[in-house]
């Protein structure tokens, strides 16, 4: 049967020629994304700043958000923030902290529910008190910082700083575009966005390592190719299975974002801009030329070349013959 | 490479099919998994955002903690000096110490060995730490006792253990299926209800110390007289029955601790619910005594510093039982028996998180979870079937057995399967089909270059294997990471997801290899079909 090639046999895109426009491309977004951090703010969820989140959905016909809402306002709660949750009956509340410590959270709930009374059904109630958001904020960014680090050190074992770095950059990069992302878009950013933005780190490490490796092996081949001609070889070598990989990973998260329902809605998004967006842009585009600029391969002279002989695959394919040692 | 000898080949699939056979007790029903052993008996717990159910994660309130250790030590330091024979002033807690002032200059010495004799040393993992309970200092005559910070944990640390019995016995009487009360590091505890769609009534009755105590009512001055100027020395002022405020004395004659039995009643007379009690014999007796000696006063039932009654003594109580009865409803009366039988808590619990799903919610995200499932799967294996043919297929096997696998280690775990941990499944599908796709490119790459069939699959495997551990070593710290901060459900994500990275590696090491390996041995081909 004829099987679908996506990627063409024996492609020689120059990928690297677009460094020049690529380095700069993404240095202005990392700082669109860093600005956007900081003045429009990521939209923090309960998990990270306290307060109460119930999810209800109304018993008859769509919610009145309108009603609802100034039946919530005379409780003097402070902030807080209705909308729809993907279907006209759904609603979520949202309250933030409530002044009095983590028992005035308590009292904020029944206040609430007493107010609205029976025509709603409280899918879901989280409350977050002040002790526990501070120490889901520490742990969220320390756990983010710790697998920065464990991974460095993992990649410095396995290859050169240069490569440890490079693919650090490259992916530190990716996160900040994802943080900008979220930002514009508005998300909620709470404990399941840190588990997204974990795994993007992860995800992506994986991709970078999986070109890394082949730029190794060409590094070892081609003695005298210069760098941007062995990092094309190289990208081109492996475009086939990043294409075929990320379609898979963006086919599973599609199924994900269209069926996976509201809940992890946002956690889904997320997953989809960094990975299969970001991840596979950062790859070939800033972690393979970011070797050039942190020195790997200088003194190559260029031109053409034989390669070295390989080394033969070491297991033969046939049974070794055990009747003859066994004399 | 795709050399397997028959043992090894044997092996593989042994412990693949093992590990998936641990995944069938989730689809057998109660009274079908009894009858196997234990063992096979382990299945995935369904977390609280798929079953419903409420998680409360409450806090010991260390002050009180620390208040109710300093009230005691000052109650030390009364009897050991008195015993001495010490005059001393200005007896007080001071912040966190409480301090002694000696009148004589002569008595220091002696007053500071024996109030040293308080301490006592802590034990550490090895025998004794060095550590004391108390720091007893003097300057200029005034003695500064302070409990340790080691001594203060200690006893949060006690507190969380009795609290939880405390909190079992409460919520057994509710009858809640299966309830988790765990300990979560020193100061915290974590109470899961699976199946609970309103929590409020649980959390009424764990938010109560239920501290219950037998005092009299002081009857020198007037409430309001006290109000004014200052109550005296040893009583103190209480929120009564009734909204204002009784002056009673700080004295405890019968603490709750000694009760033995309590049984909500209805009053023979008014027919209003009450609370009827029983003392053990210590209790009787102190009862009695206190009772015989007070006949015509009235004496306050004290529950959580706040009087719920005050009835005046009729006549002395002997057989150490009584009733109490303080306007309540039948649930209210209900709700103190069970307190009272369960015992007071040591120190106050704070509820300072609450998820709570309702069982709504927690089918349809089970719903979305499986559709997503379904649905990802189907896509993948189609996806992978029309790229590499039979290869494909191949993979295709692969995959279903790791997720089957997945399910298994899950289940010998008796892991919890949350929403994302059913993302991470979904997700691992994706990076799983990523190491067969490592290989097969590879093997593409060495046919282009002009191999033979076999060694370029050959070469194909023992080329990408390498790659696959390195870049699935990767993931496997995020999700290690992960697994270390998260908490509830984005744990589940970090659990399903780590398993995962590690059931894909096992079968493209192992499963995908020994499929190719055996096609080639039965059709020994010429070109590779990829």
């Amino acid at each position: 049967m004829r099987l679908l090639r996506i990627v063409p046999d024996n492609t020689r895109f120059d990928f690297m020629r677009f460094r020049r426009i690529s380095f700069p491309v993404s240095a202005l977004l990392s700082i669109l994304a860093i600005s956007l951090y900081f003045f429009h703010g990521l939209n923090f969820g309960i998990d990270f700043i306290g307060g109460t989140l119930m999810e209800v959905k109304a018993k008859a016909g769509p919610a009145d958000l309108a009603t609802m809402r100034s039946t919530l306002g005379t409780l003097n709660l402070g902030d807080f923030h209705l909308q729809e949750f993907g279907a006209p009956d759904d609603v979520l509340i949202r309250i933030s902290e409530q002044p009095g410590g983590d028992e005035a959270q308590q009292q904020a709930v029944q206040r609430v529910q007493k107010a609205l009374g029976n025509d709603f059904d409280y899918r879901r109630v989280e409350v977050v008190g002040p002790s526990v958001s501070t120490e889901l904020l520490a742990y969220g960014t320390i756990g983010l910082v710790a697998a920065i680090g464990a991974i460095l050190i993992y990649l410095w074992f396995r290859f050169e700083w240069q490569f440890a770095l490079g693919a650090m950059i490259a992916n530190v990069h990716d996160l900040v575009l994802t943080i900008g992302f979220m930002s514009v878009t508005g998300i909620d950013f709470d404990l399941t966005s840190i588990a997204a933005l974990l795994t993007i780190l992860g995800y992506s490490l994986n991709d970078t390592v999986v070109i890394y490796d082949r730029i190794r092996e060409m590094l070892r081949r081609y003695k005298r190719m210069s760098m941007p001609d062995l990092l094309n070889v190289s990208i081109n070598a492996t475009l086939s299975r990043s294409i075929v990989t990320h379609l898979t990973v963006a086919i599973s998260l599609l199924a994900l974002l269209l069926f996976g329902g509201q809940a992890i809605h946002s956690f889904t998004a997320t997953m989809m801009f960094g990975v299969v967006l970001v991840g596979t842009y950062t790859s070939v585009f800033i972690a393979s030329p970011i070797l050039i600029y942190l020195g790997v391969g200088t003194g190559r002279m260029g031109g053409a070349e034989e390669p070295e002989p390989e080394p033969e695959p070491q297991a033969a394919a046939t049974p070794p013959q055990r009747a003859r040692a066994r004399r | 490479m795709l050399f397997f000898t028959r043992w090894k080949a044997a092996a593989i699939l042994l412990t693949a099919l093992v590990v998936c056979l641990f995944a069938l007790p989730n689809f057998f029903t109660e009274g079908m998994a009894k009858r196997f052993p234990a063992l096979a008996q382990r299945h995935i717990v369904l977390g609280l955002d798929l079953q419903g159910g409420s998680h409360l994660l409450l806090q010991v309130d260390a002050s009180a903690v620390r208040k109710e250790r300093l009230q005691s030590l000052t109650d030390d330091v009364l009897r050991v000096l008195r015993q001495a024979r010490i005059p001393f002033t200005g007896r007080a807690i001071v912040g966190n110490s409480v301090q002694v002032r000696i009148t004589r200059d002569s008595d220091i010495e002696t007053a500071l060995a024996k109030l040293r004799e308080l301490s006592t040393p802590m034990s550490g993992i090895l025998g004794t730490s060095g550590q004391r309970t108390l720091d007893v200092n003097e300057s200029g005559g005034l003695i500064t006792l302070t409990p340790s910070d080691a001594a203060i944990t200690e006893r949060i640390r006690q507190s969380v253990d009795q609290s939880i019995q405390i909190i079992e016995r409460r919520i057994n009487e509710l009858g809640t299926s299966e309830p988790t009360i765990q300990r979560e590091g020193i100061d915290r505890i974590l109470v899961q209800l699976p199946g609970v769609r309103d929590p409020s009534h649980v959390k009424e009755l764990i938010g109560k110390t239920a501290k219950l105590d037998f005092r009299m009512v002081d009857l020198s001055m007037s409430a309001e007289q006290a109000e004014q100027t200052r109550p005296p020395p040893d009583s103190e002022l209480l929120d009564g029955e009734n909204g204002g405020k009784v002056l009673i004395e700080k004295r405890v004659l019968v603490s709750g601790g000694d009760l033995v039995d309590a049984q909500p009643g209805f009053d023979q007379r008014t027919s209003e619910p009450v609370v009827n009690f029983r003392f053990n014999s210590t209790g009787a007796r102190r009862f009695a005594e206190a009772t015989q000696a007070n006949v015509g006063k009235p004496f306050a039932i004290v529950l959580d510093n706040k009087v719920i009654s005050a009835p005046v003594i009729r006549e002395p109580i002997l057989g150490g039982s009584g009733q109490i009865s303080g306007r309540f409803t039948v649930q209210q009366a209900n709700d103190l028996a069970i307190l009272l039988r369960a015992g007071a808590l040591p120190a106050p619990l704070t509820i300072i998180e609450e998820r709570t799903v309702g069982p709504g919610l927690g089918e349809d995200s089970i719903k979305a979870g499986m559709r997503a499932s379904y649905a990802g799967a189907a896509l993948v294996i189609i996806f992978m079937f029309v790229t590499y043919g039979l290869f494909g297929l191949f993979a295709n096997i692969a995959v279903i057995i790791n997720v089957a696998m997945i399910f298994g280690i899950l289940s010998l775990l008796s892991a919890t399967l949350t929403l994302p941990g059913i993302a991470g499944i979904v997700l691992t599908v994706g990076i799983a089909v990523d190491s067969n796709v490592l290989i097969y490119e590879r093997i593409r790459e060495e046919v282009r270059a002009g191999r033979s069939a076999i060694n370029a699959i050959d070469a194909g495997f023992s080329r990408a294997l390498a790659t696959i551990l390195d870049s699935n070593i990767t993931t496997f710290i995020a999700a290690a990471v992960l697994f270390y901060i998260g908490t509830g459900p984005v744990r589940g994500f970090a659990v399903t997801l780590g398993i995962g990275i590690l059931t894909s590696l096992f079968t493209a090491f192992t499963l995908t290899r020994l499929i190719v390996a055996y096609w080639v041995r039965l059709w020994r081909p010429r070109t590779v079909p990829i």
